[in-house]
């Protein structure tokens, strides 16, 4: 019987964070650049027209959307992109030959994105906190929302990756998916602002839970109970992680 | 204990046109220490036939272990006694040489490594190419670190998929050179190549396959001399007579085979009496693609 690899599942997930931090200024300040470019010319204009929780200014409130947008699109982006690009140039080859399990293959590729993803978060708020006030009322749920998000994502950027085989289709997925459903999901608004009709199909959005959830702790005020919030991302990534574990356990379009 | 076994392999393909059958109920087994040729034209299961070893493809049928492990049943511990060149030249282009080393050593669970990793680079002619990025290399040298990389977790048996394709003379001694060492030393060698001479001078025992079938097996010295064993090699601008049917024309060169002196004798008697003009005619040895050629057309046939 083999022992766990885990020495192995470190080397790769190790790897993975190697692999975007040598493109840090496209992996990383990139994305932060564009949420501070959001940050400015949304702020500038709505400041003084839009008022979502009592209290807080409207750049206030869009800087934690901000936030996580970004932890969200480059967690899927990490893993999506890692693996389209080994699927490509063919160098999977030297992962698929080795004793990795199943399990290795997916907290490597899931835990570096969380990596890549929160990395990219802490960027932009840092670079955003300037603007307005900071709030942190309820900070557990700003960890426990960031890490179950960018480990959501993560998982169905791997799930694109083992899916895909050209680059246009991992882009596909996150222009005409991944992006909608974060921008739908009330980055830049609170839903309840929204006609009876969009709110109700807001709540059929699970990126909605993970945006609201996450805010609550900057503010301590939310849309829905964080704890519905908790369930309903905690069950999806549930449900993506043991889609993408069977995938790979299966080796899915990547062992013929 | 051998080293590899191949059990009843057989893979079948969804096709365009209804099934594939890339592997035909393939059986041999590679003993330990053995370097051993896997030869065959193009399509006929060769590279199917690693992937499967490999675990980069699965059998429809059939069984295979290394080192006494089931390549499914008990992965990890078939991969931990396999290292294997791939055929396409492939890197991952955000890593440097010694990088790349050190994290495919990782995956197999081996962290501090760099004594052995030193040795494979000086061995493999890339000593002062540790610190270059994979993509500034050439790609001979590409190719060297592929070599080193299926060494990294020193594995007892070595899978070469047509090594020195498109590969210079100096990489080819340098490659075989290493390799050779390797054998010595108890590393079981599976090659699969284009260059006859290469496994004729290599390779102690030879399978071919042929549309996913062994076709022959056997030491390398029996094949050669098991079959036709003479070679009459001679130029030409006449149509040759049907004696000739199954030469082999390369321009004016025709090469004709026979198995002992008598038979020499006729092929001469016939070319003439046909008035056959010939010049520079050689007569010698068979060598391993004469015995190739000849077992691919009797299949054919």
């Amino acid at each position: 019987m083999n022992a766990v690899n885990l020495a192995g599942a470190r080397t790769l997930f190790y790897k993975e964070i190697l692999r975007f931090w040598k493109v840090s200024v496209q992996t990383v300040a990139a994305p932060v650049l564009t949420a501070m470019l959001y940050l400015l010319i949304f702020g500038h204009v709505l400041e003084d027209r839009v008022q979502v929780f009592a209290g807080i200014g409207y750049t206030s409130f869009l800087v934690p959307g901000l936030v996580m947008m970004s932890v969200l699109q480059n967690a899927y982006a990490n893993s999506s992109s890692s693996l389209i690009q080994s699927k490509v140039t063919g160098n999977l080859v030297f992962l698929l030959v080795a004793p990795l399990s199943h399990w290795a293959w997916f907290a490597a590729y899931v835990g570096a994105s969380v990596v890549r993803g929160l990395a990219v978060g802490l960027g932009v708020f840092a670079v955003t906190v300037w603007f307005a006030p900071a709030h942190f009322v309820e900070p557990w749920w700003i960890i426990v929302f960031s890490v179950l998000g960018a480990g959501m994502l993560g998982t169905l950027g791997l799930i694109a990756g083992l899916w895909a085989e050209k680059f246009d289709q991992t882009a596909a997925f996150q222009n005409f998916l991944i992006m909608p459903m974060t921008f739908l999901s009330g980055v830049f608004y609170s839903v309840h602002s929204l006609p009876a009709f969009w709110q109700g199909l807001s709540h059929l959005n699970p990126f909605f839970y993970m945006i609201d959830g996450f805010r609550r702790g900057f503010f301590g005020a939310s849309d829905v109970s964080p704890w519905l919030s908790l369930a309903v991302v905690g069950t999806s990534f549930v449900v993506v992680s043991a889609v993408a574990l069977r995938l790979l356990a299966t080796g899915y379009k990547i062992r013929t | 204990m051998p080293a590899v076994v191949f059990e009843e392999v057989a893979k079948t393909y969804p096709g365009a046109r209804g099934e594939v059958r890339a592997l035909d109920g393939v059986s041999f087994a590679i003993d330990e220490g053995e370097f051993f040729g896997l030869l065959g034209p193009n399509g006929a299961g060769k590279t199917t036939l690693i992937s499967i070893l490999a675990g980069l493809a699965r059998a429809t049928r059939g069984r295979v272990n290394v080192m006494g492990h089931d390549v499914v049943a008990d992965y990890a511990a078939a991969r931990r006694s396999l290292g294997i060149v791939p055929q396409e030249l492939v890197f991952d282009p955000f890593f440097s040489v010694r990088e790349c080393l050190r994290i495919q050593s990782g995956y197999f669970g081996i962290y501090r490594n760099d004594a052995w990793i030193d040795e494979l680079l000086a061995g493999l002619g890339l000593a002062d190419k540790a610190g270059t990025n994979m993509r500034q290399l050439s790609g001979g040298m590409k190719r060297r670190v592929l070599v080193a990389q299926a060494l990294v977790h020193k594995p007892p048996v070595i899978v070469l998929d047509e090594p020195t394709a498109g590969v210079d003379v100096e990489l080819r001694q340098t490659l075989w050179g290493f390799i050779a060492g390797l054998n010595k030393q108890g590393h079981t060698v599976l090659l699969t190549t284009h260059y006859l001479e290469e496994a004729e001078a290599l390779c102690g025992r030879i399978a071919m396959l042929k549309q996913g079938r062994v076709v022959a097996l056997d030491r390398t010295a029996n094949l050669l001399a098991g079959t036709a064993s003479t070679m009459l090699r001679f130029k030409t601008d006449d149509a040759l007579p049907a004696l000739a049917a199954h030469a082999r024309v390369t321009g004016r060169v025709a090469q004709v085979t026979a198995h002992d002196a008598a038979e020499v004798e006729t092929i001469l008697g016939q070319l003439r009496r046909a008035g056959v003009r010939i010049e520079d005619l050689e007569i010698g040895r068979a060598d391993l693609e004469d015995v190739f050629l000849e077992i691919m057309q009797k299949e054919s046939a």
